[in-house]
């Protein structure tokens, strides 16, 4: 009776347990596919010239995206001066003070606000900026990003947040702490590794996007020298050298994916390790 | 007014305390504590003397808790709590105090141990002070040592001041959450259950502390432990559902205490 008990339950382990080795590998198979197929494709056109030139015209080979790359880390980085202050204040004002009718309506606004197609957001920019200013700019293309950031950044701060015991509050509060210290100076640093992770989440998603930046900050084949010109990305060259019929710039969109890939990679390994727990 | 004696000095205090009654230090008056419709604590009042242990006992849900937070007034932070009545520290209406500068004068001690994981053991100790404006490194760290000495913690960390509070042993991190509300340097220490997530040895050491914290401090203590009652305490009051059924020196509650009540929950037998 017990022998043939523990013989279901083992075979039972025995199966889940496969069925999980399964499930992992069937989601890291189109990893590293995608990786596979980037690397193979792109590391051709990789070389010190891509990081260093700019493009070369139709007809005349090499160069390189120099300007793109600059350009991405441009956008992103302004579009983290408007995503990250608006969505971990919201976040903030959620988690800690979020339990009213008003906090229910914004996190519902945040959830519709993640919902809208990037694209939408693009056109929403060029509503805003481009219109009144005349031309395409950095700026207008940080701020569709940073739009497309606030609702990611909001929600992983307000749940990350939330997951500090109350314990910790109150501690605080009972030593005489004021509110605001207590929450920006002890609760925020306690959850601070996930409220990193949603932010760094955000940047990806900010840096792969494309959409948006064709209404906003549309490309540049030079460097750009203000920020209220237009200004070249890895995602709009992409795109652009993707669907091209020149075989050299299809290996050399295929490097600016994987030269996207692992900025975003060193750029998270980067911020994990310069805000790593002390303990 | 001014006074000629000078109270601070460890004679005069010595003897005035004999001849004059300690001061009252905390008071509640006609207090009520609600949960929105949940009448937590009803008309309760009682007053503490200066430097003594106030213990407070009874059943599960009587309300002990809800007392305690209603003097350091954490009990406004639960949604639609409410207060009738008042609460008095030394003669001023806690709840007409700013809420920041009273914590700072009545700290608190939880049930668990709640050390902060982002910071250090020295960091632990000093962040209340920190927080509130003091930079000066000498100071700090003489305030720590101070702390921690006081918390008869000093000799197990002082060697590694700089490690996380997380990684100490229960009982430490709890003495660490003394340490932590002696650096505010308080008036008052509100503690609920202490040691009751604590081994014998590391409750004998609270205990210990207590006996010696309260010549300087004001203490009031929730256990569930009559013995540790009976231990630390200069008095006594049981509470039951709400109410505050007898207050009474301790050696009185535990040996001929007025309320058939109280005679039943101490001996066991309640219901
Ligand atoms: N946040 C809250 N919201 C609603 N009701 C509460 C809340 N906290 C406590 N209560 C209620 O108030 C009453 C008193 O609770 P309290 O925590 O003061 O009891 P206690 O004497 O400390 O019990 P214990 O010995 O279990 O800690 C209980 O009936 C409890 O259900
Ligand atoms: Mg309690």
């Amino acid at each position: 009776m017990t022998t043939a008990l523990q013989t279901y339950r083992k075979s039972k382990n025995t199966i889940m347990y496969a069925l999980c080795i399964l499930s992992t590998i069937a989601a890291l198979v189109p990893l590293v596919l995608i990786f596979y197929h980037t690397v193979s494709l792109g590391a051709s056109a990789l070389n010190w010239d891509f990081f260093t030139k700019l493009p070369k015209p139709v007809g005349e080979t090499g160069g390189g995206l120099a300007n793109a790359i600059v350009g991405t880390l441009t956008l992103v980085g302004l579009g983290c001066v408007i995503g990250l202050p608006v969505g971990i204040t919201t976040g903030i004002f959620l988690a800690e003070f979020g339990g009213n009718m008003y906090g229910t309506v914004v996190r519902f606004l945040t959830d519709v606000l993640n919902g809208v197609p990037s694209i939408v957001t693009g056109v929403v920019a060029y509503t805003v900026i481009v219109l009144p200013m005349h031309h395409f700019s950095a700026y207008a293309g940080g701020f569709a990003l940073g739009i497309l950031m606030i609702p990611v950044v909001t929600r992983t701060t307000e749940e990350m947040l939330r997951t500090v015991p109350q314990s910790y509050r109150e501690a605080a509060l009972a030593l005489g702490i004021p509110q605001w210290k207590t929450t920006l100076r002890i609760i925020l640093p306690t959850a601070l590794g996930g409220i990193i992770t949603g932010i760094m989440l955000a940047v990806a998603r900010a840096a792969g996007e494309t959409a948006p930046l064709l209404f906003t900050a549309l490309n540049n084949r030079f460097w750009h020298n203000t920020l209220d010109q237009p200004i070249a990305s890895l995602t709009v060259f992409i795109y652009n050298y993707g669907v091209s019929p020149f075989e050299d710039w299809i290996a050399q969109a295929w490097a600016g994916a994987l030269v996207l890939i692992f900025l975003i990679l060193l750029l998270s390994v980067a911020v994990r390790v310069a805000t790593r727990p002390r303990y | 007014m001014m006074t000629i004696v000078d109270t601070n000095s460890p004679g005069t205090a010595a003897a005035s305390r004999s001849i004059t009654p300690r001061a009252i230090k905390i008071a509640a008056d006609s207090l009520s504590c609600y949960f929105g419709s949940v009448h937590a604590l009803k008309n309760v009042s009682l007053s503490v003397a200066e430097k003594s242990v106030l213990a407070i006992i009874g059943p599960s849900g009587c309300g002990k808790s809800t007392f305690l937070r209603s003097i350091n007034r954490m009990h406004e932070l639960a949604v639609d709590s409410r207060i009738t009545g008042t609460l008095r520290l030394d003669g001023e209406d806690i709840y007409r105090m700013d809420a920041v500068a009273l914590r700072k004068r009545v700290g608190m001690v939880f049930q668990k141990a709640n050390p902060f994981p982002t910071m250090s053991i020295f960091d632990n100790v000093i962040v209340g002070l920190k927080m509130n404006g003091l930079r000066n490194k000498k100071d700090l760290s003489e305030i720590v040592e101070w702390s921690l000495r006081r918390a008869a913690l000093w000799d197990e960390v002082k060697d590694s001041l700089s490690k996380s509070g997380v990684s100490l042993s229960g009982g430490q991190q709890q003495r660490l959450c003394i340490a932590r509300t002696l650096a505010v340097n308080p008036e008052v220490i509100l503690m609920d259950e202490p040691a009751s997530a604590l081994d014998p040895l590391s409750t004998a050491k609270i205990e210990e502390l207590i006996h010696e914290l309260k010549q300087q401090y004001t203490i009031i203590i929730v256990t569930h432990n009559m013995q540790q009652a009976a231990r630390v305490s200069d008095q006594t009051a049981f509470f039951y559902m709400g109410e505050l059924i007898e207050l009474d020196d301790t050696t009185r509650i535990f040996t001929t205490p007025a309320r058939k009540q109280t005679e039943n929950y101490i001996t066991g037998r309640f219901g």
